[in-house]
This record gives C-alpha cells, structure tokens and sequence, in this order.
C-alpha cells in the first residue's frame, strides 16, 4: 500500500526519537524506500548514549571512548540517508490512530503514516534515599550528559552510590576528566553474586562486555579510588545542599563528605508514551520495571505502532540499533514494501547482532540487582520529589485500601506534579504491590495523559484553529473507550 | 557546582543574565549546565514545602530543574540551549498563570 492511497497521511513511516534506535529506524526505512519522518526532542541527534555526538569536543570525544564516538556514524548515516529529520521537536501525544502532534519552534505540529515506530529510551531507575531530593545529588547518568553535551564535570568531591556497570564506567571517565572521585560505594547485595554467577556461562558469549568492566574495576584500583562494595543503610546528609554520604559496609558505619552524591541503580524503559498509549506491558520481574510487549519487529498491541531500543526492555545501545532496524523491516513489510527473500537477507544479521548483545543481560540484571531498600524505601523517605510524598504515605494509603497508582495519586497528589510520576512510578508500583501482597503487574501504572509535557495554551488554541477534529477529540475517544 | 574539562577547543562566550546578574556561558551548552557551572546551586522551591531542588536527570525526565525563561515559566532548563540575552529566574513556590499576551 502506497502511501498517496492513503488519505490522511503524511509520510510512511514516521520515528520518534534519534537516539540509537531510532536513528537506526530511519536510515533502514529510507534505505527500503519509505518516506520517513524522524523527530526529536533533543537540537542534534544521539539521544542520551550519543548525546551531542556530531558537536562534541574531540578531547572530550576521546575521553568518552568508542562506546560513544559510535554515534556518529549512525548521525553520518542518517544524513546521507536523506531521512526528513526534525530536532527540538517535542512530541506531546501520540493518538491511537497514529496522529503524531509535537512542538516544534513555538508551534503545534502534526503528522500521520501508517507504520510509527517510537523510540523514546530509558531513564535512569530512581534511586528514593533519604536525602537524595538534595541539590548536589544527582543520577550518574545526568554527569555523563554534562560532559557530552557541554564538556563539564562537577567540581570539589564526587562520591558515586549504586549498582550497575554505569557506576564504574562514570567513576573512571571522571577520573579521566580530571575530577576528584572520592569514593565509589556500591549498594548490590553479597546475594546477587550468587544468583548472578548461574548467568555468567552464557554471559561469556558478550566477553568483550566483560573484559570492560574488568578494565573498569582495575582503573579504580590504580588510581586507589575508595571502594566500597554491600553498602546499607545509605543516607545523603546536608541541610540545603548535600554535604556527606553516611552508610554501613562490611559491618562499619562510614560517612564520607562530598560536594557532589551521584546515584545510580540501572536504567528502566521510560514508558510515558507507551502507557499513554495504553499499548499492552508486562512487568518484568529481573529488570524490575515495565516492558512493552512487542513482536520480533517491534509491533506493539496497537497495530501500526512498533517500539524499539531500550523504550521496550533494558538491552543496550548495541542492541538498540539493531532492534530499531528490525522495526523499520517489519514497517517496510506491513506496507508491502519488501519482499519475503530481501526480508530474511537483512534480518538474520540483525537478529544475530541483538543475541550476542541479549546474552549478558541476565547476568547483569542479577549482578546489579537494586537492594530492597531501594525498591521499597523507608517510610521517612520521599518517593515522590514532586509533590514530596514518603514512602510511608503510600503504605498508609494502601492500608486504608487504594488498590493502585492512580487512586494513591488522586488521594496524595503523588505523582500529580510536573514530572508526571515519570521518576516515583515505578516506585509506588512495588511500593503498592509489596503493602498490598499482589503482583506489581496487578497494580498497575500510573494513567497518562496528553500532553505527555507542559505546552503553552496558544500552541494549543493554535492547533484547534487548524484542525478542529485532530488529537484533542482522538485523546477524548481514547479515555471514553476504556 | 561544575566546572570544564580541560584541554578543549575554546567555544564562543555568550551572555546571559540570570537573577539580574550577568553570567557567562559557552555557545552550545544546554542552560542546566551553564547554570551550574556558574555555581547556582539552588534551581528552584517547591511549591509544597520550599524545599531546595536542582537538576537530577539532566534528560527532561525529573523536571526539577525548572526555571523561568525570557518570562516563561516553568522551562526545563535542561532541555534548553543558552542563547545571548537569555533572561534567567529561578523559581521560588508555585506558578501563576499569565493573563494573554
């Protein structure tokens, strides 16, 4: 089906996000002849692995490593793929009829194809412990952005908290970046290696992954950073600004001060425009965080509408570029646009690819596993930053007999403010789930909403002058059917 | 507070005036980042308690780092790139909705 048959559309294939995947996604759907749209939030693409990729500093570049100057040959492929690309395009709803409507320079903008792949990313987990609402506390991951997209480190003392490959991999690119590491402590439980060790047989096929993380571990040791490994007992101190880091290890009650706490406990799929979409999720139990159910080509339970990378399940950025090309063959295909032959030709490399990248991450969800403490905070601990909610609130709310997400919200504003429950959701689930004793997936998410961000009124009032039946009725229709 | 790397290509300095007071950034950096480099330390209050907040994420997730922008409010700083004579205010508490301009 071509698309000019088709009244309504405006491209074939439409990709949100320009991060791994969805640069990925578009080059293939060029490549396979299909008019293609990318957008993105961001001025330049790379998405958060290879922010900045094509404007950053080359010491800073070589700082990074080839892990990140990878980016930029899917940004050169990209633009010679002549793929029709949008940056600083923020799109706020996606309708169940594949309406795309974004923000673009001021203005409301709107799109339709009948194949969409979203590529929307992960987030970094939350990391609720008391005192990380403290300025200067901040996830590890937002450090590594600084120095990609402006070439900047914090300043004075940096103490690095968590578990995953992440905090070893910013502690030494600080290091590298001339900034004072003072220690790293690391919250995975002595448990975890047990259960991690089971996974390692097929971990080994991915040993390149694993030689780099033993790099990693013994840059620290060499630079005779302070390491800590089964911290408990994490508190982040200071009264406007945070001032020290307090925790038991190995029996002994530390505190060491810091200028600059970076939190890190692995990265989930950031699902506000899946579950806006009320696509279907599973909650996975070993990456404790929602996945979006999708087939081997990305295609989600709402037909036409693929997801790829790391917006479905924790895989990587290797694994990212991979899953976004197959999305884009599964597009091509529904559209009638490649043949049987052509299809299996460029699949099989592209499922051979994501298999090496798939094999390490039961190895690595076990290993790196977050605590308890984490994933059910203490009562006195804030879950909610925005409208400043303890963990102990949702309990209490679950007591007097809220069943999920939404009536806790409706009762305590929890997840109400302007982040939208995109940082406590994945929190209250298991909050809710643990106080309730059902399965996280019985609990549910919070409800999204168009718009997925805060949009000025005039971009709206805007968007009705122009298409008076588009989005805001679709969105209406959507909440009705349910 | 951040501060560079060093050894990089200098970048163009532009000016920015956040609070009243004239700040300089380099062209490029995302305002999050210009802000902390020129040591604020405090983004903005919560309107709930007047806690302290800055920036979390840096990726438009968290929304902590939210700031005033030429007169609009609630800009995520983060998701912003510092133009000559952008006019900075941090916010204190919640905010009001402007009547049309």
């Amino acid at each position: 089906m071509k698309r000019d048959e088709v009244p309504g559309m405006t491209h074939d294939l439409i990709v949100i996000g320009a991060g791994p995947a969805g640069m990925a996604a578009a080059t293939t759907g060029v490549e396979l002849g299909l008019q293609t749209l990318l957008v993105d939030e961001q001025p330049s693409p790379g998405g958060q692995i290879y922010r900045n990729v094509t404007g950053c500093d080359p010491k800073v570049s070589a700082l990074l490593g080839t892990d990140y100057t990878r980016g930029v040959s899917l940004a050169q492929r990209l633009a010679a793929s002549g793929a029709e690309v949008l940056h600083d395009t923020l799109v706020w709803d996606v309708a169940r009829d594949l309406t795309v409507t974004a923000l673009h320079a001021g203005r409301a903008k709107q799109w339709r194809a009948p194949q969409l792949i979203a590529a929307t990313g992960a987030m970094e987990r939350a990391s609720p412990l008391p005192g990380w609402t403290l300025p200067g506390v901040m996830n590890a991951g937002a450090v590594q952005l600084a120095i990609k997209s402006a070439g900047a480190v914090p300043a004075g003392r940096v103490v690095v908290v968590g578990a995953g490959p992440l905090v070893l991999l910013v502690a030494c690119q600080l290091l590298d970046a001339g900034a004072t590491v003072a220690a790293v402590v690391e919250t995975a439980p002595a448990s975890n290696f047990l259960a991690a060790a089971r996974r390692l047989p097929r971990a080994l096929r991915a040993w390149s992954m694993l030689a780099k993380g033993l790099r990693m571990m013994w840059r620290l040791k060499r630079a005779r950073v302070q390491w800590f490994t089964g911290a408990e007992e994490i508190e982040l101190l200071g009264k406007d600004a945070v001032q020290a880091v307090s925790f038991r290890a190995g029996g002994v009650s530390k505190r060491i001060d810091a200028d600059h706490v970076l939190l890190h406990h692995g990265v989930i799929p950031n699902t506000q425009m899946s579950h806006l979409l009320r696509l279907e999720h599973r909650w996975d139990d070993r990456q404790l965080a929602w996945h979006v159910v999708t087939d081997a080509f990305g295609q989600t339970s709402l037909p036409g509408l693929r997801m790829a990378g790391d917006g479905t399940a924790i895989a990587g950025a290797y694994a990212a570029e991979a899953s976004g090309a197959l999305a884009a063959l599964g597009a091509a295909q529904a559209l009638g646009r490649i043949d049987g032959v052509a299809l299996a030709q460029r699949v099989a490399p592209l499922q051979r690819a994501l298999a090496v990248q798939l094999a390490i991450r039961p190895f690595l969800d076990e290993l790196y596993r977050p605590p308890k403490a984490l994933t059910l905070p203490r009562d006195e601990t804030i879950v909610c930053r925005c409208e400043e909610v303890s963990a102990g609130k949702i309990r209490e709310m679950a007591r007097l007999g809220c069943v999920g997400p939404n009536q806790t919200k409706f009762f305590s504003r929890c997840g109400m403010g302007p982040c939208q429950g995109r940082v406590c959701g994945n929190v209250v689930t298991q909050l809710l789930a643990d106080e309730l004793g059902i399965p996280p997936a019985e609990v549910g998410a919070y409800r999204i909403r168009a718009p997925l961000k805060p949009i000025p009124l005039a971009a709206l009032a805007a968007l009705a002058e122009e298409a008076p039946t588009q989005t805001v009725n679709s969105v209406a229709e959507s909440e009705h059917a349910e | 507070m951040f501060r560079r790397i060093e050894g990089q290509a200098p970048r163009r300095t532009i000016a920015i005036e956040v609070e009243g007071r004239e700040v300089n950034a380099r062209e490029g950096d995302p305002l999050a980042v210009a802000l902390l480099e020129a040591g604020v330390e405090r983004f903005r209050d919560t309107p709930v308690t007047g806690a302290a907040r800055a920036p979390l994420c840096l990726m438009g997730v968290c929304f902590d780092c939210l700031v005033e922008v030429d007169g609009r409010p609630n800009v995520q700083a983060c998701m912003v790139t510092v133009r000559e004579g952008m006019r900075v205010r941090l916010q204190h508490g919640a905010r009001r909705l402007e009547p049309a301009r």
